[in-house]
């Protein structure tokens, strides 16, 4: 039955996607994003995350669509935990989670610092925890600091207190017109922190975990959903097989 | 089985009643119990039945969706979040939606390339396929304006780069331009619009064409792999001994198809549902802002192998229309498959050599200028657009030459087996 249509296809198909599977990728001039192994099941993890986030973040970015009663049913976060020691910028339970940044904060960093609740939509949890491990020394800056996934970013190194400084590293890189400028390749440790690499580490991943769950607080249930609902429609499957095998016996 | 009560005795209960008022049993039989198919269907011919599946999915999810939805700039982004996390079952009903928009346009370029496989375009179902290309079309339209709803960033900048467009049409381009936006910028009147002409007028269309499409199917009998008309060859009864009641024999075959599909289709849905950023671009989480364009702007996917074409043609004589124009053709050359094919036969099985390398060049053609849509136009991407470019009219516009000359191979009289 499949005699010309299907190999046909398959061999276009292949051809199709082997011709730009080379270039594709490869982004010039960017710093590949570090892997966080972020983990939507970990609710240890994304409690700490909550916790971390409403410390350091939420003074300045906001959830707006992430309720905070929402987030205690989601994160199994008693009702008295959630109003003493998450509830710092609202009252109500059913409030979006606020930032305690006025509305022209603009004025201060130069830019309004975003709302995340979709951050980690848009970029990606890698980028959210490359980005946390991603400042080093820049004195240009109005902060005193950059960040290599972020060239330019506005915000001050939060966490600096935690991870400590970074300072940038460089590599000569020789150009076709025969110079070689300096390549901003990486960073390295240059005052450590509060915390150990390893422990900043966690620290960093569980905030990125968190707004993972942030952008989408059903993904953890959509995606145990999915398990059940696949093998539901494998027997489905199965039996609509064997029906039409039932039913066909007579087509000669 | 024992003599049952005349099955076919339709003129007492409930269905009798209506029979006498309606008909409902006469339609059940012309259009189902009593259409005869031809019994060699392969894979190819699932597609069909999927697109109607999917068409209903799009029908049923979207009536819920617009519940919740508000068609304002100020207020349409925040909705789909309230959408996605405070409407019961919000979440899945818009991947179902967003999801189905994709998995419209699989099927339906599926369903596109088996008629270019088994010749289903041709004599006598010419009308057949223009309502198809109508639909088709529809379809783009449909897909564009669902796109522009969520006022992501992508959905605002995507509706500026395709209705200006418009603008490149000499004369009237730029009346036709604020006409179409009802503002002088893309604002909350275009996306109040786009909201009326999504969820009303254009399923409205598309249930009607879909009706048209199939009222010409039945008319004139489906095609199938081998190419040739089962009604050359009926038994005594006036049945084509080629053919099988669709019901149940399809309808039991389709059903192996619709599982297959929603396997695939669920998986989306539950673990991938913007399938890397394919299906829903990552610039769409944030809300539309005019002073931000995103760093590149590409279509949704199903866009981009008309857009690569776009892109692919220069600006000269200092106008883009030349572009839009091969933008339109692109589109346009489909209803004239059915009269550019010249070959003595329907199937590619009894098809020479050409055609069947022509019809390979243009599928790697179509997908290598989706893969260039995507990407920004530098580098290979722009040259490869135009190779492709040039490929895809080439299959159309040389298909009377190759079609014609082509030595083909001898057609059976009765269609070849079945699985």
């Amino acid at each position: 039955m499949f005699k010309y249509g299907l190999p046909i296809a398959i061999a276009c198909l292949a051809v199709g996607f082997a011709v730009p599977a080379g270039p594709a990728m490869a982004e010039e001039g960017e710093i590949s994003l570090l892997h966080s192994a972020t983990d939507i099941n970990d609710m240890e993890s994304l409690r700490r995350g909550a916790r971390d986030f409403m410390n350091y973040c939420s003074g300045c970015h906001s959830l707006t669509y992430l309720r905070y009663n929402r987030m205690a049913q989601d994160l199994k976060i008693p009702e008295s935990e959630l109003t003493a020691k998450l509830m710092l910028t609202s009252t109500k339970a059913f409030d979006g989670i606020n930032s305690a940044m006025p509305p022209d904060a603009a004025s201060w960093f130069g830019k309004q610092p975003p709302d995340l609740s979709l951050m980690a939509r848009e970029r990606g949890p890698d980028y959210l925890y490359s980005f946390l491990k991603g400042f080093y020394v820049d004195k240009t800056r109005l902060w005193g600091v950059n960040n290599i996934y972020l060239p330019g970013a506005a915000m001050p190194h939060v966490l600096e207190e935690q991870q400590g400084m970074q300072k940038p590293v460089y590599r000569s890189e020789p150009d076709a017109s025969g110079g070689a400028p300096m390549v901003l390749i990486g960073v390295d440790m240059m005052t450590p922190g509060a915390l150990s690499p390893q422990e900043y580490d966690v620290f960093v991943r569980d905030i990125a975990n968190f707004l993972d769950y942030a952008g989408e607080p059903v993904k953890a249930k959509r995606q145990s959903m999915g398990v059940f609902v696949t093998l539901f429609l494998v027997v489905g499957f199965v039996f609509a097989y064997l029906l039409k095998r039932e039913y066909w016996k007579d087509v000669h | 089985m024992v003599a049952a009560p005349e099955s076919t005795d339709t003129s007492k209960g409930l269905i009798g009643w209506i029979d006498q008022r309606f008909p409902l049993t006469a339609l059940w039989r012309s259009q189902v119990a009593e259409y005869y198919a031809p019994k060699n269907f392969n894979f190819w011919y699932y597609f069909g039945s999927l697109a109607m599946l999917v068409l209903v999915n799009q029908l049923i999810t979207g009536i819920f969706l617009a519940m919740d939805y508000k068609p304002s700039a100020a207020e349409a982004f925040g909705s789909v979040e309230y959408i996605m996390r405070d409407v019961n079952w919000g979440w899945l009903i818009r991947y179902m939606h967003s999801t189905g928009a994709s998995a419209f346009f699989i099927v339906v370029y599926l369903h596109m390339f088996r008629a270019l496989l088994y010749g289903s375009h041709r004599k006598p179902r010419e009308l057949l396929w223009i309502f198809g290309c109508v639909i088709f079309l529809a379809l783009m339209a449909e897909g564009f304006l669902g796109y522009v709803l969520p006022w992501g960033n992508m959905s605002f900048w995507g509706a500026q780069v395709i209705v200006s467009l418009f603008g490149s049409l000499p004369v009237i381009g730029g009346g036709l331009v604020d006409w179409i936006r009802g503002d002088y910028v893309i604002a909350d009147a275009t996306l109040n619009r786009f909201f009326a002409l999504h969820v009303a007028a254009l399923p409205l269309a598309l249930v009607f064409l879909v009706i048209a499409h199939l009222m010409a199917l039945h008319e004139v009998g489906s095609n199938n792999p081998d190419g040739i008309e089962i009604k050359e060859h009926k038994d005594p009864q006036g049945h084509p001994l080629d053919g099988i009641p669709f019901h149940p024999y399809y309808t039991v075959k389709d059903l192996v198809g619709v599982m297959g599909f929603l396997l695939l289709f669920c998986a989306v849905i539950f673990f991938a549902p913007t399938f890397g950023g394919l299906f829903m671009e990552s610039p769409n989480f944030e809300p539309a802002n005019v002073l931000q364009t995103p760093p590149h702007i590409a279509p949704v996917w199903y866009f981009t192998p008309f857009y690569a074409m776009l892109r692919a043609v220069p600006s000269f004589a200092g106008t883009q229309v030349w572009g839009v124009m091969v933008l339109g053709a692109s589109v346009l050359i489909l209803f004239f498959v059915p009269w550019l094919d010249r070959s003595p036969v329907l199937s590619i099985r009894y098809r020479g050599p050409i055609y069947k390398i022509m019809l390979a060049i243009f599928v790697v053609s179509f997908i290598t200028l989706g893969v260039c849509g995507l990407k920004p136009p530098a580098g290979i991407y722009p040259l490869l657009a135009k190779i492709c470019t040039t490929l895809y009219f080439a299959f159309f516009v040389l298909m009377p030459f190759y079609t014609k000359f082509e030595r083909v191979k001898p057609v059976p009289e009765r269609v070849t087996g079945h699985v």
